[in-house]
C-alpha cells in the first residue's frame, strides 16, 4: 500500500496558497481537523482562565477577588466553554484528520457541510462569550440551566442562540462522521475490521444526532417560556420545573458519553501500538461502546435523585445506571489484558493513556458510588460530584485527547515532537490533576456543596491544596502548548511514515506529514497492516 | 489571614483522622480535615452503604490497578518482553461480566433496602413545612402529635458577622467566628430550626421562587425544594445537639451564603419551646389585630 495511490491525478494539486482560500473557504479534512483542534485548544485555555478565577477565589475562605454572582458566571462559563468548546470540537477535530486516513478515503463525504459545521463555531462562541461583557453579565445559572433560576438572568437568549448553533454544528458533523464511515471506507476495509476509533465515533455520532435536538428543544423551551409568555417550566402557570430537568439529563447524560466514548476509541489505538500486542477482545470492545451507548438512554434521572421521584423511578433508574459498570468494566479489562503479555514502551501517548486507564477507572468507582440512590442523596450537588466529573472529563476525556495529539502529531506535523517536554508535561499534569482533584472526595463526602464561592473554614486546607494543584495544573497545559509549537514549527526531527514501531493502521501508510490529498485512490488493504484485520473472535 | 495554614492545622488533621477512624466521636458537623461522610445522627444513614461501596471499588481498584502494575513491570520492552500473540479469550471474558454482576446485585439489594426505608414517611409524629427562598429557609411548624400547631413558623437566615464577614473584601477574618469553640463562618443562622429527638419528623419541602435544596449532612439527605411541588422527607434524630447543613441546589447569588441549622433538643424542652412560640404568636396576633382594628378615640 503504497504512496503512489497518494498522488492525485485532480487539477488540485496540494494546498491552495491564499490563506483566506487555504483556511477560511476550506473543504480538505486535514484543514478542516486542524482548525477544530487549534479552536478546541484555545477554548481550552479561554476555559481553563474561567477555572483558574474559580480556584483563586476559593483559595482560602472569605470573598477575596470576585462578587458571587460574577463567581456564579464563571463556573457556568466555564463548564460551557470546556464542554461544547473544547472537549467536543476537539473530537471533531480528531476525526476529521484521522478517519478518512483510517479507512482509506479521499476525504470527509460531505467536505462544503463540514466547512460550514465548522465555522459556525467561532460565530456560537463569540456570542456566547460576549455575554460576559454586557450589561447583566453572562449566564449565571449553571451550565445546566435550570429553570426557573435560569430564566432570572439576562443573557438566556444569546446563550440559548449559541447553544442553537453549537448543536447545528454537532449535528451536522455526525451527520459527515457516519456518512463518511458508512459509504466511503476502502475497499476490503469491512465494519468489523475498522479502528476502534472509528467504530467509537460511529456510535457517538448517533447519539449525537439523537440528543442534540432534545437539547435545542429544551432550551427552546426555556426561551418562550422568558419572552414568549408559555408556562412550560413556570409552576404558577400549570408547568412543571422537572420537565426541564428530564429533557435536560435525556440529552445530558448520552452528552457525557459523547464526551467519552471516542476517548475509548482514541486510547483502544494506542495502548496496542505500544504494547506491540493486538487489542485484546476487539469485538468486546465495540459491543461494549454500542451497549453503553445504548444505555446512556435510560439512566438520565441519577441526576436528579434528590428532586423527590417516585420510588419506583428512583429504583430503575439505579439499577439501569449500575448496569452501565458491566460494559465499562469490560473495556478496562480488556485494556489491562492488552498490556498483559506485551513489549512495552512508554512514550508519552502511552503514559497518557495508561493515567487514563487508571483515572477514569476511579472516575468511574465514584460513578458507581454515586449511582447509589440512598447514598446520592448525600453527595449529590456536592465537591464529591466535581470530583467525579473531573476525574471522567480532565483524566479521563481530555487526557485521552492530549494522547491523541502526541500520538498522530507527527503524522499532522511530519516531526516529533520533544519527547523530553512530552514527558515533563506528562509527569506535572499528571502529578497536579490528582493535587487538583482528589482532595475534592473529601470535600464533598465532609459537607461542601458545589458552585459555592466561599466556604466554612473547616474546609479552608483541601481547598487551598486543591486551587495549588488547579494552578499547576494550569500551568502545566502551557508546556503542552510549547511541546506542539515546537513540534510543528521547530523540531529539526522528521517523522517516518510509520512513526512508531508498533503502529497499525492506513494512517501510517502515507507519508509523514500526510499529503493534502491522501487515498485518492482507494489503498489495497492486507489485513495484517491493520490495527484490527484478524480479528476471528 | 485564615486559610488554616497547612501547617497550623496538622493537629485538627489527627483530630479529623482519629474522628474518621475511631468514629465514636460524635462528628456531625464538618471538621478541619474531614476526609470521610458523617455517620449522621438520625435513624436512617447511607454511611454503611456508602462505606461498602467504597470498600467494593477499592478492592477492585487495587486488583485492577495491581494487575496494571505488574503488566508495565513484567513486559517492558526494555527488559527484553516479546508481545505474545493471543488477543481473546473467552473463558477469561466470561469471568469478568459475571463477577461484576454479582457484586453489582449485591450493592443494588443494599441500596434498594435504604431506598425503602427512606421513603416510607408512614408514622411520623410530626410535619414541618420547609420553603426555600432567594437566599433565606422558612419553616412553619404545621402539627405534632397528632394536633395541629398554631402559627408557629419564622425565616431562618445567615447570621450577621458571617454576613459582614463575607462581603467582598471586608477584611473580617472567618476563623474569628466560631460558637463553643466551632468554626461556625457561614454555618450559623439568626434563629435556628428547633425540633425534639426521638420524634419521626415529616419534612414537607417546597420552593418559594427557584430551586433550592435542603440538605443537613447529619440527617443523611437532601431533597430539593421545587416552587410547585411539595417533595417529602423524615427524620428522626437519635442524640440532642446542632446540626448544620447548607443549601445544595444553585439558586443565584447568594447560594452559598443560606445556611440551615437544626437544634435538636430533648422532647419535654421542645413542647416548652413549641408552648411559648404559640403563645408568643398569640400575643402578636392580638397585637395586630388591635392595631387593625377602628382606632379607639384619641384618650386626650
Ligand atoms: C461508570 C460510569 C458512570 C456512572 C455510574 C456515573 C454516574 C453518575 C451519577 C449518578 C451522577 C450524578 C451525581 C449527582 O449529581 O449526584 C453523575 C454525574 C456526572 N457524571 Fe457520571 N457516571 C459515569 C461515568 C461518567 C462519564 C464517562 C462522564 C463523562 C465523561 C461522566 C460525567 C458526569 C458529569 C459531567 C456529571 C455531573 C453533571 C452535573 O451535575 O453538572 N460520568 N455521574
Ligand atoms: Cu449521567
Ligand atoms: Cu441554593
Amino acid at each position: 500500500m503504497a504512496h503512489e495511490a497518494t498522488h492525485d491525478h485532480h487539477d488540485h494539486h496540494g494546498a491552495p496558497s491564499g490563506f483566506f482560500q487555504r483556511w477560511v473557504m476550506s473543504t480538505n479534512h486535514k484543514d478542516i481537523g486542524t482548525l477544530y483542534l487549534i479552536f478546541s485548544l484555545t477554548m481550552f485555555f479561554i476555559g481553563g482562565a474561567f477555572a483558574m478565577v474559580i480556584r483563586a477565589e476559593l483559595f482560602k475562605p472569605g470573598m477575596q477577588l470576585v462578587q458571587p454572582y460574577f463567581f456564579n458566571e464563571m463556573t457556568t462559563m466555564h463548564a460551557l466553554v470546556m464542554i461544547f468548546g473544547a472537549i467536543m470540537p476537539s473530537f471533531v477535530g480528531l476525526a476529521n484528520w484521522m478517519i478518512p486516513l483510517m479507512v482509506g478515503a479521499p476525504d470527509m463525504a460531505l467536505p462544503r457541510m463540514n466547512n460550514l459545521s465548522f465555522w459556525i463555531m467561532p460565530f456560537a462562541f463569540i456570542l456566547l462569550l460576549s455575554t460576559l461583557f454586557m450589561p447583566g453579565g453572562g449566564p449565571a445559572g449553571g451550565w445546566t440551566m435550570y429553570p426557573p433560576l435560569s430564566l432570572q438572568g439576562e443573557s438566556i437568549a444569546y446563550t440559548i442562540f449559541a447553544i442553537h448553533l453549537m448543536g447545528i454544528s454537532s449535528i451536522m458533523g455526525a451527520i459527515n462522521i457516519i456518512a463518511t464511515i458508512l459509504n466511503m471506507r476502502a475497499p476490503g476495509m469491512d465494519l468489523l475490521k475498522m479502528p476502534v476509533f472509528v467504530w467509537s465515533w460511529l456510535i457517538t455520532a448517533f447519539l449525537l444526532i439523537a440528543v442534540m435536538p432534545v437539547l435545542a428543544g429544551a432550551v427552546t423551551m426555556l426561551l418562550t417560556d422568558k419572552y414568549f409568555h408559555t408556562n412550560f417550566f413556570n409552576a404558577a402557570g400549570g408547568g412543571d420545573p422537572v420537565l426541564f430537568q428530564h429533557i435536560f439529563w435525556f440529552f445530558g447524560h448520552p452528552e457525557v458519553y459523547i464526551m467519552i466514548l471516542p476517548a475509548f476509541g482514541i486510547i483502544s489505538e494506542i495502548i496496542p501500538t505500544f504494547a506491540r500486542k493486538p487489542i485484546f477482545g476487539y469485538r468486546a470492545m465495540v459491543f461494549a461502546i454500542a451497549s453503553i451507548a445504548f444505555l446512556s438512554f435510560i439512566v438520565w434521572a441519577h441526576h436528579m435523585f434528590a428532586v423527590g421521584l417516585p420510588m419506583g423511578a428512583e429504583i430503575f433508574f439505579m439499577y439501569a445506571t449500575m448496569l452501565i459498570a458491566v460494559p465499562t468494566g469490560v473495556k478496562v479489562f480488556n485494556w489491562v489484558s492488552t498490556m498483559w503479555g506485551g513489549s512495552m514502551t512508554f512514550e508519552t501517548p502511552m503514559l497518557f493513556s495508561i493515567a487514563f486507564v487508571i483515572l477514569f477507572t476511579i472516575g468511574g468507582f465514584s460513578g458507581l458510588m454515586l449511582a447509589l440512590a440512598p447514598a446520592d442523596f448525600q453527595y449529590h450537588d456536592t465537591y464529591f460530584v466535581v470530583a467525579h466529573f473531573h476525574y471522567v472529563l480532565v483524566t479521563g476525556a481530555a487526557f485521552s485527547i492530549m494522547a491523541a495529539a502526541y500520538y498522530w502529531l507527527p503524522k499532522w506535523s511530519g516531526h516529533m515532537y520533544s519527547e523530553t517536554w512530552g514527558k515533563i508535561h506528562f509527569w506535572s499534569s499528571v502529578i497536579s490533576v490528582n493535587v487538583l482533584f482528589f482532595p475534592q472526595h473529601f470535600l464533598g463526602l465532609a459537607g461542601m456543596p458545589r458552585r459555592i464561592p466561599d466556604y466554612n473554614v473547616a474546609f479552608a486546607n483541601f481547598n487551598m491544596i486543591s486551587s495549588i494543584g488547579g494552578f499547576w495544573f494550569g500551568a502545566s497545559q502551557l508546556i503542552f502548548l510549547g511541546v506542539v509549537i515546537h513540534c510543528v514549527f521547530f523540531s529539526k526531527k522528521k517523522a517516518a511514515d510509520r512513526s512508531w514501531e508498533g503502529a497499525k493502521g492506513l494512517e501510517w501508510t502515507v507519508p509523514s506529514p500526510a499529503p493534502f490529498h491522501t487515498f485518492d485512490v482507494p489503498p489495497v488493504i492486507h489485513d495484517d497492516e491493520l490495527a484490527h484485520g484478524n480479528t476471528e473472535h | 489571614m485564615t486559610s488554616g495554614g497547612i501547617g497550623r492545622s496538622v493537629s485538627t488533621w489527627a483530630a479529623g483522622a482519629a474522628a474518621l477512624l475511631g468514629g465514636t466521636a460524635a462528628w456531625a458537623n464538618p471538621v478541619p480535615n474531614q476526609l470521610n461522610m458523617t455517620k449522621g445522627v438520625s435513624e436512617w444513614s447511607p454511611y454503611a452503604m456508602h462505606m461498602v461501596a467504597l470498600w467494593v471499588c477499592v478492592v477492585i481498584g487495587v486488583v485492577v490497578f495491581g494487575a496494571m502494575f505488574i503488566a508495565m513491570f513484567r513486559f517492558r520492552k526494555s527488559r527484553g518482553a516479546v508481545a505474545e500473540k493471543w488477543s481473546h479469550s473467552t473463558k477469561l471474558e466470561i469471568v469478568w461480566t459475571v463477577v461484576p454482576v454479582i457484586i453489582l446485585i449485591f450493592l443494588a439489594h443494599l441500596a434498594t433496602g435504604g431506598l425503602t426505608t427512606f421513603a416510607d414517611t408512614t408514622g411520623s409524629e410530626m410535619t414541618i413545612k420547609v420553603t426555600g427562598y432567594q437566599w433565606k429557609w422558612r419553616y412553619d411548624y404545621v402539627d405534632y402529635k397528632g394536633k395541629g400547631v398554631n402559627q408557629v413558623g419564622f425565616m431562618s437566615k445567615l447570621e450577621e458577622t458571617s454576613d459582614r464577614t463575607r462581603q467582598l473584601r471586608s477584611n473580617l477574618d472567618p476563623e474569628k467566628i466560631q460558637v463553643d469553640g466551632y468554626p461556625t463562618y457561614l454555618l450559623d443562622v439568626d434563629k435556628p430550626l428547633v425540633v425534639p429527638v426521638g420524634v419521626k419528623i415529616r419534612f414537607i419541602i417546597v420552593g418559594g421562587d427557584v430551586i433550592h435544596s435542603w440538605w443537613v449532612p447529619a440527617l443523611g439527605w437532601k431533597m430539593d425544594a421545587i416552587p410547585g411541588i411539595a417533595n417529602s422527607a423524615w427524620t428522626k434524630i437519635k442524640e440532642p445537639g446542632v446540626y448544620r447543613g447548607q443549601c445544595a441546589e444553585l439558586c443565584g447569588q447568594d447560594h452559598g451564603f443560606m445556611p440551615i441549622v437544626v437544634k435538636a433538643v430533648p422532647r419535654a424542652e421542645f413542647e416548652q419551646w413549641l408552648a411559648s412560640q404559640e403563645d408568643a404568636a398569640k400575643v402578636e396576633k392580638a397585637a395586630q389585630t388591635a392595631q387593625a382594628a377602628p382606632a379607639p378615640a384619641p384618650q386626650g
